[in-house]
This record gives C-alpha cells, sequence and structure tokens, in this order.
C-alpha cells in the first residue's frame, strides 16, 4: 500500500506540474481504485495540493510573476464560491457527487484528447 | 503573501465593469468547482486570467496562487465536516513534491501532445467507471 500510494502521489505531482490536470489523477486513484469514499478523496486531494502549491507560489512570488491585485479580486470570489461548493457536496453527498466528477473528467478527457496546442504551460 | 503590496504588478486591468462580473462570475465558479469536486478550479482560473490579459505561462502561475487560498479554505472546511482528517494525505505527498519537480523538468524538455491524447483518454475512462459504478 505504501508503494503504491507513493506512486499515486508521484504520478499526480508530475501530471500537476506539467498542466495536465493532475488534480484529477488522485482523487481518481483514492475513488477507483481503494475503497475510499468519494468526498473523503476530494479531501484528501485538497490537502495534498496545499504544499506543491505553496512552495510553487513562493517560488513564482520571488520571481515577481504574480499578479496580486488580480490574484486577490478572483480568489476572494472563489472563497465565497468554495463555501457554497462545499455546502452542495454536503447536500448531494458522495455518491452523487462523485457522478459529477465523472461527467467533469469525460469532458476535460475529451478535450485534452483533441486539444491542439502543446503542453498548456509551455507557452 | 498578501500583504506583499510591492509584488503588485503595474499591469492593470482595463478595469470595465465588465471585467469585474467576468472577475466575480469566474471566481466564484472557481471556488464552488474547487470545493464540490476536490479539483478542477485551474480550468476555469486559467482561461479567466488569460482573459483578463496574462499570457498563457503567467495565467498558470497566478491561477495556482488563486486556488491556494480556495483549497486551505475548502480543506478546512472537509476537516470541520469531518470526511477528512489531517494525517489524511501525508502518505501522498512525499511523492507528490517529487513528481512536481519531475514535470517541472518534464515541461522544459518536451511538448507531450502524446501524453495529452494518453491522459485525456484515461480521463474518459476513469469518468465513465465513475457515472456507470
Amino acid at each position: 500500500m505504501k508503494w503504491v500510494a507513493l506512486l499515486a502521489g508521484l504520478f499526480s505531482g508530475i501530471i500537476g506540474a506539467m498542466g495536465l490536470g493532475g488534480g484529477a489523477v488522485l482523487i481518481i486513484y483514492l475513488s477507483l481504485f481503494t475503497d475510499m469514499p468519494q468526498l473523503k478523496a476530494q479531501g484528501v486531494n485538497l490537502l495534498f495540493f496545499i504544499p506543491t502549491a505553496v512552495a510553487a507560489v513562493t517560488v513564482y512570488g520571488i520571481k515577481k510573476q504574480i499578479k496580486w491585485k488580480i490574484v486577490l479580486k478572483v480568489a476572494l470570489w472563489g472563497l465565497l464560491g468554495a463555501a457554497v461548493g462545499i455546502y452542495f457536496a454536503d447536500l448531494l453527498g458522495g455518491k452523487l457527487t462523485s457522478k459529477l466528477f465523472g461527467g467533469l473528467l469525460v469532458i476535460m478527457g475529451v478535450i485534452e484528447i483533441f486539444s491542439k496546442k502543446g503542453c498548456g504551460r509551455d507557452k | 503573501m498578501w500583504f506583499a503590496g510591492k509584488l503588485i504588478s503595474v499591469i492593470e486591468l482595463t478595469s470595465s465593469k465588465k471585467n469585474n462580473l467576468l472577475t466575480a462570475a469566474a471566481g466564484l465558479a472557481v471556488g464552488i468547482v474547487n470545493g464540490l469536486l476536490g479539483a478542477g478550479g485551474g480550468m476555469i482560473a486559467v482561461p479567466l486570467l488569460k482573459k483578463l490579459g496574462l499570457s498563457q505561462k503567467q495565467a498558470h502561475a497566478n491561477a495556482v496562487a488563486v486556488i491556494l487560498p480556495i483549497t486551505v479554505l475548502s480543506a478546512a472546511l472537509y476537516l470541520i465536516k469531518g470526511y477528512i482528517s489531517l494525517t489524511d494525505s501525508f502518505v501522498f505527498i512525499p511523492g507528490g513534491l517529487v513528481g512536481s519537480l519531475i514535470g517541472t523538468y518534464c515541461l522544459k524538455k518536451i511538448s507531450p501532445k502524446w501524453l495529452k491524447r494518453i491522459f485525456g483518454g484515461f480521463m474518459v475512462y476513469a469518468g465513465v467507471r465513475l457515472l456507470l459504478r
């Protein structure tokens, strides 16, 4: 289990850093390939994202690549949205939420397959 | 980090009402998706930031900065609701950090068009399995 967890983390990190949608990998692994309930899998993914994001934002911040004014504006609305989102996750429960997540994956997957651009972050 | 006023870029938004409305709606959507599904805020944040005048590369960097506080709040709410405990993710973090380094390095080396196809196919497969479960 420990090795598998290490590999799952590794792949999530690689795919995340390449801008391919790494956020989905760990949830897919936990939800489909282990017995973890959907909402717990999502929560674990949220926690998992934090240290990597702190490191990335710190580096980008030092390089002065962050437009703080814009970021703050979007993030404030996002915080409100997060509260709404979790209210709905709670309301819908894990089973329905996993269907929504599945639907999103199909859409994102199709977009990714037919996208003509190279790797997003590379541009 | 927010108080680092000096870091605020000179690049200003063409601050029309339209942009403010777009920012509010898209910002809300980023939060809702991220809170509801535990991932996926980036797919809204990146196009929004590009629309606000950032380049693709800048948009990706700034999207992480947007999603970080949203994720911290979301994770805190998941903790409060009792869906997770703080230690649940620890086992995945070492692999994740190493993976990020590898991914960042690979990004400079290859333009992974085929990788996108493979991963896209995997996402469709996983999505269908979740839907049919």
